[in-house]
């Protein structure tokens, strides 16, 4: 027993020994699958800021921006162009699992590529204006029960896009039925979908954390629930979750990576190492704090599994309110 | 007092010594694409837009550097009207009838000069406009609904028909044309695709940077290729400046009624520069009335008109940084600039990009001065410009419009879409339709279908909600006077417009 335990403990340290043996020479690459200025771009720009500074590449991180199909171009040209590369991340969020879920990218699915890590999460809230009769969720949630067309949502994506279904899962969560009848009207941003709710002109507002912190500081915002599993830290402790209201309904839009499937196994322990090393550092605590994210980091070998569940629970969710045949 | 502080502070946005080295060449390149036949502000901007991404400029370093080009740009206009009786851009039409025969008289460097100063107080008093009554407009923005905003899409189309072309049908079809291109992609209300035919780079839609630098400049290269001339056949002698002070002095009224009048139609959406300079020198002329010689030489022939287009290019920013609504071809242009570095244009900006908006309205300010003391002693220079050879001129330019979208999208699917649109944009032109309604339904033609989704959502499908509130009511009021007057006030407007361009003898 203690000879096969020191055995593997041996083959492991020989196994990690060898990982971090190997270290990307030359140009690394990060694709954001976005026009520069987004959330993705956000995401491989700061990162590999972080990683030239830590010394964990030897160059720089040469951030490519490839737009197209929410992101769906990049995930093609990374299952097919690019599938033995060892030296590309690309980024990925939320976004890229809920396309993932409703079968926006035809012909992929999750398990065509490797998912490294997330670096931090910005979760959902659900808000209305300052002059609202609406004072909790369950208020909310209540007038929703009795008629679902009673609260009109207002969020930044696209009808069945992550906003849209953050109020499906809290409604769900709350036992609400007819959940495709709940009005959401789909603006191009968070910003201008504030700005209806803000004005008096929808009921609620359905989005992210780092999007309402303007209006939540100048009081035209009462947010009733964040849908994380325990109270957020900082500025943002006063706002109940809805868990503790009794509702059981969770959101986070994670941000991380995925790299190519057929990438050898050493650089995948390389950037899964890289990940980690990354969040733990000052550096990126830093950059979290300055852009509103909320630390978010399963371990290594559970990431995958998370990500593959979120897709899933996003997929059953779509073919229930009928967005998915 | 509040607004002060706001402006104090765009000031130190704009007056770091990287804004306004951005400032500068802004305002440089600005005046050299505005003096070039042809090249007018809007292709400008179009041009130097994927320059601001390639750099990786922080939004309100981008910003400033267009904002910069679009004034210089304006200031540029009036050199080739002056000196070749070509005018720069549209705008700097009305600027030939006066500036031209002056210049023939010898008097090319005064007109050059009172034209900078007239552009400088037209400019002023634009951005003063600007300062004053944006805060104002923002305010009142949060009234807007999904109605209202179907309402003011309705207004701004149709104003569109009276003023950019001499057929309406076509101005209804190349906007038809621009909706059309728009509804290329996932449908956001709806969740559906539609017209993607299974490829993976026509679901986010058809990209309207794309559109505009091929419709803007890569048709404009194949004008050129084709009459394989772009000015430069005469030189001209700027003569010496004569102006004195006195004259200066004379110009001020002008000055002042030019620029609040092209403050006036920069501000309404669909109007914007063109309308403002023609305004501004009718206007002058009939206050003037037989003391004057106008279309001889009339130095206030040349500041009128230079007022009224700077002034409407301040005024044009009104609606577009409080409303979200392009008032000019140009606007539209910067709206698409600013939506693709993630700002939202529209009521909110003032309060939630309030560093970028007053830095923009602080470089304007800026870039007006600048352009003041840059157009003065660089005439000579610009001059010389004016005779580069389209040869030369035309693979720069079409080198730095590929470079700048390929850098954008690392796409070669993005890249003949941009030559398919500057094709099409050439056969359009050719056809004598206009290009800036297709640039306007396709930033238009989404908002306005998503705002009547959401009303019918919101009122559960009565359709009367559209003409319920009192500003609703006022826009569709406006929108119809629109329609109308057009085909009644248009014929005397242009009869008078032809007799002015008759009764200059070097007009043509």
């Amino acid at each position: 027993m203690t000879l096969k335990r020191s055995l593997s403990f041996i083959a492991a340290a020989a196994f990690s020994l060898n990982a971090m043996a190997w270290q990307p020479s030359g140009k690394v690459e990060c694709i954001a699958p976005s026009d520069p200025g987004g959330g993705w771009d956000f995401t491989c720009r700061s990162a590999g800021n972080v990683m030239r500074d830590l010394g964990l590449v030897e160059g720089t991180v040469q951030t490519i921006n490839m737009a197209g199909a929410g992101g769906g171009v990049a995930y093609a040209h990374t299952v097919s162009k690019r599938a033995e590369d060892d030296k590309l991340i690309v980024a990925a969020s939320t976004a890229t699992t809920t396309r993932l879920a409703q079968k926006q990218f035809p012909g992929l699915d999750a398990d065509m590529v490797t998912w490294v890590g997330a670096l931090g999460a910005d979760y959902g809230v659900i808000a209305v204006g300052k002059d609202s009769q609406y004072e909790n969720l369950n208020q909310l949630l209540d007038a929703i029960k009795q008629n679902p067309k009673s609260v009109k949502f207002a969020g930044g994506s696209a009808r069945g896009g992550w906003d849209h279904l953050k109020v499906l899962i809290t409604a769900k969560a709350a036992g609400a039925d007819k959940l495709p009848a709940i009005p959401y009207l789909s603006y191009n941003n968070g910003g201008e979908a504030m700005t209806q709710v803000v004005g008096g002109q929808v009921d609620a507002f359905t989005g992210d954390i780092s999007e309402v912190t303007g209006f939540l500081s100048s009081g035209d915002l009462r947010v009733l629930a964040v849908l994380a599993d325990e109270r957020l830290p900082g500025e943002f402790a006063d706002i109940p979750t809805a868990k503790e209201q009794g509702v059981d309904a969770v959101g986070p839009n994670w941000r991380g990576f995925y790299m190519p499937q057929g990438a050898s196994s050493e650089s995948k322990a390389f950037w899964v190492e890289a990940v980690d090393t990354l969040y733990a550092s000052e550096q990126w605590k830093k950059v979290m704090k300055a852009n509103g994210l909320i630390p978010f980091h399963p371990p290594a070998d559970e990431f995958d599994s998370f990500v593959k569940q979120q897709v899933q629970d996003i997929e059953n969710l779509s073919r229930e309110i009928g967005l998915l045949k | 007092m509040e607004t002060l502080g706001f402006l104090m502070d765009g000031f130190a946005v704009a007056l770091t010594p990287y804004n306004l080295m951005f400032a500068l060449f802004g305002a440089f390149v600005g005046t050299l694409i505005g003096c070039l036949p042809g090249l007018g502000p809007a292709n400008g901007v179009a041009i130097l837009i994927p320059l601001a991404f390639t750099l990786g400029l922080p939004p309100e370093t981008a910003m400033i550097l267009l904002t910069s080009v679009y004034a210089g740009a304006m200031y540029g206009g009036r050199i080739s009207s002056i000196l070749l009786n070509i005018p720069g851009d549209e705008p700097a039409m009305m600027t030939c009838l006066d500036g031209y025969p002056m210049a023939q008289k010898g008097r090319a460097a005064d007109a050059l000069a009172i034209s900078a100063i007239a552009s400088f107080a037209g400019g002023l008093i634009g951005t003063i406009g600007l300062i004053m009554l944006a805060p104002v407009l923002a305010r009142f923005a949060l009234s807007f609904g999904p109605a209202e905003y179907f309402a003011l899409f309705l207004l701004a189309f149709a104003t569109l028909g009276g003023i950019t072309g001499k057929n309406p049908m076509k101005t209804v079809i190349a906007a038809t044309l621009g909706i059309m291109i728009s509804t290329v992609g996932i449908d956001i209300s709806t969740g559906t695709q539609r017209y993607t035919f299974g490829v993976l780079e026509l679901y986010e839609g058809i990209d309207f940077i794309l559109a505009i630098v091929g419709l803007f400049a890569i048709s404009e290269l194949l004008f050129f290729v084709e009459s394989r001339m772009g000015g430069g056949r005469k030189k001209m002698n700027v003569g010496k400046l004569t102006l004195t002070f006195k004259e200066l002095v004379s110009t001020v009224p002008t000055q002042l009624r030019g620029g609040v009048l092209g403050f006036i139609s920069g501000v309404l959406p669909g109007a914007g520069a063109s309308l403002g300079s023609f305004i501004s020198y009718t206007l002058e002329k009939s206050v003037i009335g037989k003391k004057g010689r106008f279309g001889e030489g009339d130095i206030r022939g040349v500041v009128a008109p230079e007022a009224g287009n700077n002034g409407a290019s301040s005024g044009a920013l009104v609606p577009m940084l409080t409303l979200g609504v392009p008032g000019s071809g140009t606007t539209a242009v910067l709206l698409a600039m600013l939506i693709s570095l993630n700002i939202t244009p529209g009521p909110l900006m003032f309060t939630q990009n309030a560093d970028i908006v007053w830095g923009v309205i602080a470089a304007l300010l800026i870039g007006n001065v600048l352009l003041l003391v840059l157009n003065i002693p660089l005439v000579g220079f610009f001059v010389r410009l004016l005779s580069v050879p389209p040869m030369y001129l035309l693979p720069i330019v079409t080198m730095v419009a590929f470079v700048g979208i390929y850098s954008i999208s690392n796409s070669a699917f993005d890249l003949y879409f941009m030559v398919a649109f500057g094709v099409a944009g050439y056969f359009l032109r050719k056809l004598e339709i206009p290009v800036v309604p297709i640039i306007l339904g396709l930033l238009l033609g989404p908002e306005m279908e998503k705002n009547l989704g959401h009303a019918l959502v919101l009122s559960d499908g009565d359709w009367s909600i559209l003409w319920e509130s009192t500003l609703a009511k006022s826009f569709w009021l406006v929108a119809a006077l629109s329609l109308v007057l057009p085909y009644v006030v248009g014929p005397v407007l242009r009869r008078r417009m032809n007799a002015a361009m008759k009764e200059s003898p070097t007009s043509d």
